[in-house]
């Protein structure tokens, strides 16, 4: 759907926002609507994506792992090359520099892992704009070296103690700072999510992912990729990858964090597993319990520790242009050391999971066919996170 | 009519403005949420808000979000909420108005969700997160059954203003500062004009409640004198709560509750 007027992707979407918000949304929305078409927004945007975050990104033959699969050919868009280490900048660099023309003097964030976060004080950094970003205190313990990252580039980090304090608690911490600041305050949102028109504004700073696949694709095989894979937490790299895809033949799975287990409740599995209802300002799948209460989430990556999905994704499941399968703690694991070995390319966790699902699948296609998986991140981030896991997990 | 409007104009006969008063139903228990009612209706509270806990309370500060946790840890679930309210209502002809999230209504399905509240004993509905935009089904659901209060803040726009106000049903709720409940900023400049000008706006077709970080009889006085038809206070009510032993728990409301509502007799 290009741009959805009402906001509306089918049924999911929408702005369920206090009334206090809505004039700032709707100066987003104008604004965004006026820069991004616009030449010279672009031109500079274009300018940063480049020479600063290191775009475009290659597409690489991962022939070792391929080959241990003994199926299609795998290739990785690697994302994680690009400055900061994860795919995040695409949209920070887009969102900050929208906010500076806006005139917005502080930005403020929420993060999972921390990637976003850093991509933000990055952004902000560059672009000379004071930063505060909000993220869960389970977060902050797990994903510490993130905080020393953000708090050196200049970014103040406010632990949040309340809920679940992972990221739909930062994600509330943030939307309270913006109803109390709300003309200051540019508010940067890290994921598909949240009230029109974020989720739309990010797919499409993200959608040079996908764009860039196309392009590289059709100067190595000369067509659109077979078959395309991501991650799916609020599912940004995902939407990014997805989105100037849906148009082709490929067959597009998304990959959602099955933690424990889908029938144990340690998971994040939210297309998977989820129902419909509203959260953060969206109507979308969310991991709920009978009553509507928003239930706790489990993920090895901090990333996808999330119960609720962007809306767009929620209606690419409905109208089945998308297949959305998950992947267990285990099997992330796993996916992490083949990579680790067979390429020498540490993934991130959030990645992990859609290089499980792309080894589970390539088994089972011809060599004739291609795979491209979105490599999100780079895993330096969890090196200590796997460490603990396999202490705990592998006997020798 | 409905018990609310019926409230506001058997107050606008006496010359009198409201005193709404909200509390977190299982807050700090069950048995309390019974105490702290008679407290507020002897005190001379006009109507009252019964706040159903969502786990994501997005619009609300720590006091109330602290409420929310506790009353969620104290397994209040739908069906012990309306019957803390059935057991409310064969007491007290009172109005009240439940306060939640809008996913609570839409995970039951509003139609579903409001007839039971109603027939619990509830005459009406906030939703914070509820904007008029995304409120087609909601409204159907609700007509001729129960009123709709809708929230405006100071930085909306006249027109809004206009169309908010005709969505609305009981009182039209007006945020009083930028910020979440019980935010602690004083009194301001920006929330006295606002006042001022969405009475103007909504001429007296609905009356306009304050609220948002009103806590003492000096607020409540204040917000009056710049005409508001009603004051709602929240979480000082909670912060007082807290503070209580139980078993003085509705005098020391009902006290706190008389000295607020002294404020809005006195016009």
């Amino acid at each position: 759907m290009k741009y959805p007027k009402d906001g509306r992707f089918g049924e999911f979407g929408g702005k369920y926002i206090p009334e206090t918000l809505v004039p700032a949304i709707e100066e987003l929305e104008e604004n965004y609507l006026k820069f991004k078409d616009n030449k010279d927004f672009k031109k500079e945007l274009d300018y940063y994506l480049k020479q600063y975050a290191g775009r475009p990104t290659p597409l690489y033959y991962a022939k070792n792992l391929s080959e241990k699969c003994g199926g299609a050919k795998i290739y990785l868009k690697r994302e994680d090359l690009l400055h900061g280490g994860a795919h995040k900048i695409n949209n920070t660099l887009g969102q900050a520099l929208l906010a500076k023309k806006m005139n917005k003097k502080r930005i403020i964030a929420e993060t999972g892992a921390g990637q976003h976060g850093v991509a933000t004080a990055m952004a902000c950094a560059v672009l000379g704009i004071k930063s505060e970003v909000y993220m869960g205190y389970k977060d902050t313990i797990r994903q510490k070296l993130n905080v020393y990252r953000m708090n050196m580039l200049g970014a103040k980090v406010h632990p949040v103690k309340s809920g679940s304090k992972t990221l739909k608690d930062a994600i509330n911490e943030a939307i309270r700072d913006w109803i109390t600041n709300v003309e200051s305050t540019y508010y940067l949102l890290g994921s598909a999510v949240g009230p029109h028109p974020y989720p739309v504004m990010v797919r499409d700073f993200q959608s040079v992912i996908g764009e860039e696949i196309k392009v590289q694709m059709k100067k190595i095989s000369n067509k659109t990729p077979d078959i395309v894979i991501a991650c799916v937490g609020g599912g940004s790299n995902a939407i990014g990858t997805f989105y100037p895809l849906v148009d082709t033949n490929a067959e597009i799975i998304g990959v959602e964090a099955a933690g424990k287990g889908l029938k144990s409740k340690y998971h994040s599995a939210t297309l998977s597993a989820g129902s419909k209802g509203v959260l953060h300002g969206m109507m979308t799948y969310l991991l709920q319990d009978d009553e509507g209460q928003i239930t706790e989430t489990h993920s090895i990556s901090a990333g996808l520790d999330y119960p609720g999905v962007g809306p767009e994704h929620s209606y690419l499941k409905d109208t089945k242009r998308v297949k959305y399968h998950s992947a267990t703690d285990a099997e992330v694991i796993d996916a992490f050391l083949m990579l680790t070995r067979t390429e020498g390319i540490i993934p991130a966790l959030e990645s992990a999971h859609a290089i499980a699902e792309a080894m589970k699948v390539a088994k089972k296609s011809k060599k004739s066919e291609s795979i491209v998986v979105t490599l999100s991140g780079r895993g330096d981030k969890d090196v200590e996170e796997v460490q603990k896991y396999l202490s705990k997990h592998v006997k020798n | 009519m409905s018990r609310i409007k019926e409230k506001f104009a058997e107050l606008s006969a006496k010359k009198e403005k409201a005193l709404i008063a909200y509390i977190m139903v299982g807050y700090p228990n069950e048995n309390a949420t019974i105490s702290v009612v008679r407290g507020l209706i002897k005190g001379g509270a006009d109507i009252i808000e019964l706040g159903f806990p969502f786990s994501d309370p997005l619009a609300d500060g720590p006091v109330i979000q602290n409420a929310s946790t506790v009353s969620l840890d104290n397994g209040i679930k739908l069906n012990k909420f309306f019957n803390i309210v059935k057991k409310i209502r064969k007491e007290t002809d009172i109005p009240l108005i439940l306060m939640t999230y809008t996913n609570i209504l839409y995970h039951k399905g509003y139609s579903k969700f409001i007839a039971e509240a109603k027939n619990a004993g509830i005459d009406g509905f906030i939703l914070p997160d509820m904007s008029i935009e995304e409120s087609k089904e909601y409204l159907t659901s609700a007509k001729n059954t129960a009123d709709t209060i809708f929230l405006v803040s100071p930085n909306t726009t006249k027109s809004r203003i206009e169309r908010i106000a005709k969505l609305s049903s009981g009182f039209l709720y007006l945020v009083a500062v930028y910020g979440t409940t019980g935010v602690k900023i004083g009194i301001q400049n920006y929330t006295l004009n606002a006042i001022k000008e969405v009475k103007k706006i909504t001429k007296g077709k609905i009356p306009v409640g304050v609220g948002f970080g009103v806590s003492t009889p000096e607020d409540v006085k204040k917000y009056i004198k710049a005409g508001a038809d009603a004051v709602i206070v929240g979480s000082a009510f909670l912060k007082l709560i807290e503070k209580i032993p139980q078993n003085k728990l509705e005098s020391s409301i009902a006290a706190f509750t008389k000295s607020l509502k002294r404020q809005t007799v006195q016009t």
